[in-house]
C-alpha cells in the first residue's frame, strides 16, 4: 500500500517544476512517462473512437453514395441517392414534416410546462420530494413501456381516454388511427414526460440570487413580473441547454412511433428514423438509408447551429459583459 | 387607521391562502394525471381477458387475476428476457465505468500530446446522432459473425462509446486537488496506481451516478437488441416486451402489461432508493437520465 496523506510529501509537492526523474528500465523522463501513461489510459477511448464512430462516418459517408442491398457488392452512384431522396421522395419529405411538426411543438410545450411545474415547486411546498419524484418518473422509464402504457390508454373503443371522455358526453376520438389527430397524440405523450425539464430548472432555480427578488419587491413587481423579468432571464442558459437537448432527441424519436402506431395511419406518425429503419432493416437499401442518416444529421447540424446562433440575442450568461453596459 | 392596515393584513392572508390553494390543487392534479397510466397499467395487468374489454372499465378488477403475472414468466420467455437484460446491464455498466474513468484520468491529471484538441473531438461525438454510425456499425458486426450474440450490444461500452460518462466523471475529477496526485508519486505510487487507488476511491459518488445513469440507459436501449438480436430465446426485456402486440391473434393486453409491470419494477424500485443521488445527477450535469 502506498501511503496517500503523507504530510510531508504534500507540503514538498508543487505541480509545475517537475521532478528530473529518469525511468531506468526505458529510460523515459517523468513528462515522457506521463504522457505514455495518458495515451495508454485514454486508448480504449481512442480505439472505440476510430471503430464505432470515425471509422463508421467514414464508411457510412460512401454507402450514402452506393446502392447496397447486403448480399450484392455495392454499387457507386454519387450523389444519386440524395437527389432522389430530397426531389423525388414524397414519404421523405412527410416524414420530414412529421418529425419537424412534432419538434415544433414539443420542445416548447415540454419546456414550458416543465418550467411551470418547477416554479410551482420552488416555493415552500409540502411533500416537495415527492411531487418531485412523480413527476420525474415518466423520465426514468423505457420508453417502449410508455408507448406500451399509452397504446391502451389511446384505444379508440376500450382505451382509457375515450371512456373518460365518454363521461363528459364527448364522442369517442381515434387517437391513433386519425391522420389528422395521430400527431397530436404523440404530441401529448410527451407532455407528460415533462419532468425531465422540471427537474433541471429547479436544480437552475435554486440558483437564483435571493437579492435579486427582494431588490424588485421593493421596487413593487408582482410575481409575474419577477417571474418573466428575473427568473427566466437568469436561468436562459439551462433553458438553452434543454431546447438543443430537446431538439436533438425529437428528431431522433424512433422506439414511440414503432411501438404505438409503426409510422400509420398513412404514415402520418412516419419519423424520419423510422423511414430509416424501414429502409436499412426491413427494405435492406442500406446505401438509400446511409443518405438518410446523413440527412437527419445535417437537420440535426443545422438546427442546433440556428438556436446556437440566437442564443446570443436571449441567453444571459452571468460575468458577461452583455447587459450591463460598457 | 389600524382597522383598516388590519383588514389589508387579512385580505393578503386570505389570498395567500387562496394561492396555496391552487398551488396544491394544480401540483395533486398534475401528479394524478402523470400516475394515473401506471395505475391504469397495473389495474390491467390484473383483470381476466373479459374484464379488459369490459365497459365500463373496472379500476379495481374483481375478482383480480395475478396468476397473468405467472403465466408471463412461465407460458413466455420473459424471465429469460429480464435475465438476459440484466446481464447485459451488468457487462456493459462495468466496461463503460472501467473505460471511461480511464479516459476521464488521462483527460483531466495527465499531460500528454493532442489531449485537449481530443477532448473536443470527444465533446462533439456527444452530440453525434447516432444514426450515422448504425449501419456500417451493423456491417462491421454482422461481418464479424455477431448478429445473435450480445458483442454488439456490450462490447462498446468497454470502448467507451458513450463519451457522455468520460466527460461526467472527468468533471468530477477535476474537483480534486492535484497535490493528492503529486503527494502519492512523491511516495513512489505509479499514475496507475494513483488511478486505482486515489481518484477511484474518493469518486464513488460520481462513479455511483454514472453507472446509475448508464445502467438505467442500457436496460431500456431499444434499437440495437432489435437489431442485433432476433431469437426468441436471446432477445432482452425492452424488445421482448413488443412480441406481446400480435396483429393477427390480437394482443393480450392483461399479459403484456404485466410483461411491462415486471420490466419497469426493478427501475421504479431502484429509482425509489436512489433518487436523491440520480437527481443530484441530474441536476448536476444537466442531463436527463
Amino acid at each position: 500500500m502506498i501511503k496517500v496523506f503523507s504530510y510531508t510529501s504534500l507540503i514538498n509537492s508543487t505541480h509545475l517544476p517537475e521532478p528530473k526523474k529518469t525511468n531506468p528500465r526505458f529510460h523515459l523522463t517523468y513528462r515522457q512517462s506521463e504522457a505514455l501513461t495518458g495515451f495508454v489510459m485514454a486508448a480504449p477511448w481512442i480505439f472505440g473512437f476510430v471503430f464505432f464512430i470515425a471509422g463508421p462516418m467514414i464508411a457510412s459517408l460512401y454507402l450514402s453514395m452506393t446502392r447496397w442491398d447486403l448480399f450484392t457488392p455495392p454499387r457507386f452512384l454519387g450523389l444519386d441517392n440524395f437527389q432522389a431522396l430530397l426531389t423525388d421522395d414524397n414519404t421523405f419529405w412527410l416524414s420530414f414534416r412529421v418529425t419537424t411538426l412534432y419538434a415544433v411543438f414539443s420542445v416548447p410545450i415540454q419546456i414550458a410546462v416543465g418550467l411551470a411545474l418547477a416554479q410551482l415547486l420552488n416555493q415552500k411546498i409540502r411533500l416537495l420530494g415527492m411531487f418531485r419524484s412523480v413527476y420525474y418518473l415518466p423520465s426514468v422509464l423505457s420508453g417502449v413501456s410508455i408507448a406500451i402504457m399509452f397504446r391502451w390508454i389511446f384505444g379508440t373503443q376500450y382505451g382509457l381516454l375515450n371512456g373518460a371522455l365518454k363521461l363528459l358526453g364527448i364522442e369517442p376520438v381515434s387517437w391513433l388511427g386519425d391522420p389528422d389527430i395521430v400527431l397530436f397524440s404523440f404530441i401529448l405523450m410527451s407532455v407528460w414526460g415533462s419532468g425531465a425539464n422540471m427537474l433541471i430548472y429547479l436544480g437552475a432555480l435554486q440558483s437564483v440570487p435571493t437579492e435579486l427578488y427582494e431588490a424588485a419587491e421593493v421596487d413593487g413587481a408582482g410575481s409575474f413580473r419577477k417571474f418573466f423579468k428575473i427568473t427566466v432571464p437568469m436561468i436562459t442558459p439551462v433553458i438553452f441547454f434543454t431546447l438543443i437537448n430537446g431538439i436533438i432527441i425529437s428528431l431522433q424519436e424512433f422506439q414511440t412511433p414503432f411501438i404505438l402506431t409503426e409510422g400509420g395511419p398513412a404514415n402520418a406518425s412516419l419519423f424520419i428514423v423510422l423511414y430509416l429503419y424501414r429502409h436499412a432493416f426491413q427494405w435492406f437499401k442500406m446505401g438509400y438509408a446511409s443518405a438518410i442518416a446523413w440527412v437527419i444529421f445535417f437537420y440535426v447540424l443545422v438546427l442546433s447551429v440556428l438556436v446556437l446562433r440566437s442564443s446570443k440575442a436571449w441567453v444571459y450568461y452571468e460575468g458577461s459583459l452583455k447587459g450591463r453596459g460598457e | 387607521m389600524t382597522t383598516l392596515s388590519l383588514g389589508r393584513k387579512k385580505n393578503r392572508q386570505r389570498a395567500d391562502a387562496i394561492q396555496k390553494f391552487v398551488i396544491y390543487l394544480i401540483l395533486i392534479g398534475g401528479a394524478v394525471i402523470v400516475l394515473f397510466p401506471f395505475l391504469w397499467t397495473f389495474s390491467t395487468s390484473l383483470k381476466t381477458p373479459d374484464q379488459v374489454y369490459q365497459i365500463p372499465p373496472q379500476l379495481i378488477p374483481n375478482p383480480a387475476e395475478p396468476s397473468n403475472y405467472v403465466r408471463v414468466l412461465v407460458e413466455r420467455p420473459f424471465a429469460r428476457w429480464m435475465l438476459n437484460s440484466v446481464f447485459v446491464v451488468v457487462i456493459s455498466t462495468i466496461g463503460t465505468l472501467l473505460s471511461c474513468s480511464l479516459a476521464a484520468f488521462a483527460f483531466s491529471r495527465l499531460r500528454w500530446p493532442f489531449r485537449d484538441k481530443l477532448f473536443l473531438v470527444l465533446l462533439a461525438t456527444m452530440m453525434l446522432p447516432t444514426q450515422v454510425t448504425l449501419i456500417p456499425t451493423f456491417i462491421l458486426f454482422k461481418e464479424l459473425g455477431w448478429i445473435n450474440t450480445y458483442f454488439p450490444i456490450t462490447l462498446p461500452a468497454w470502448f467507451a462509446r458513450n463519451a457522455f460518462y468520460v466527460f461526467l466523471l472527468r468533471q468530477f475529477f477535476m474537483t480534486i486537488p492535484l497535490d493528492l496526485d503529486d503527494a502519492a508519486r512523491m511516495d513512489g505510487a505509479s499514475h496507475f496506481q494513483v488511478y486505482w487507488r486515489i481518484i477511484l476511491p474518493m469518486s464513488k459518488p460520481a462513479l455511483g451516478v454514472a453507472a446509475l445513469m448508464f445502467a438505467q440507459f442500457k436496460w431500456r436501449e431499444f434499437l440495437a437488441p432489435l437489431i442485433y438480436l432476433n431469437r426468441t430465446e436471446s432477445l432482452t426485456a425492452a424488445v421482448g416486451l413488443r412480441t406481446f402486440m400480435d396483429e393477427t391473434h390480437g394482443t393480450d393486453w392483461e399479459l403484456m402489461m404485466a410483461a411491462n409491470i415486471l420490466f419497469m419494477a426493478p427501475v421504479v424500485i431502484v429509482f425509489f432508493f436512489t433518487q436523491r443521488y440520480m437527481i443530484q445527477g441530474v441536476v448536476i450535469t444537466g442531463v436527463k437520465g
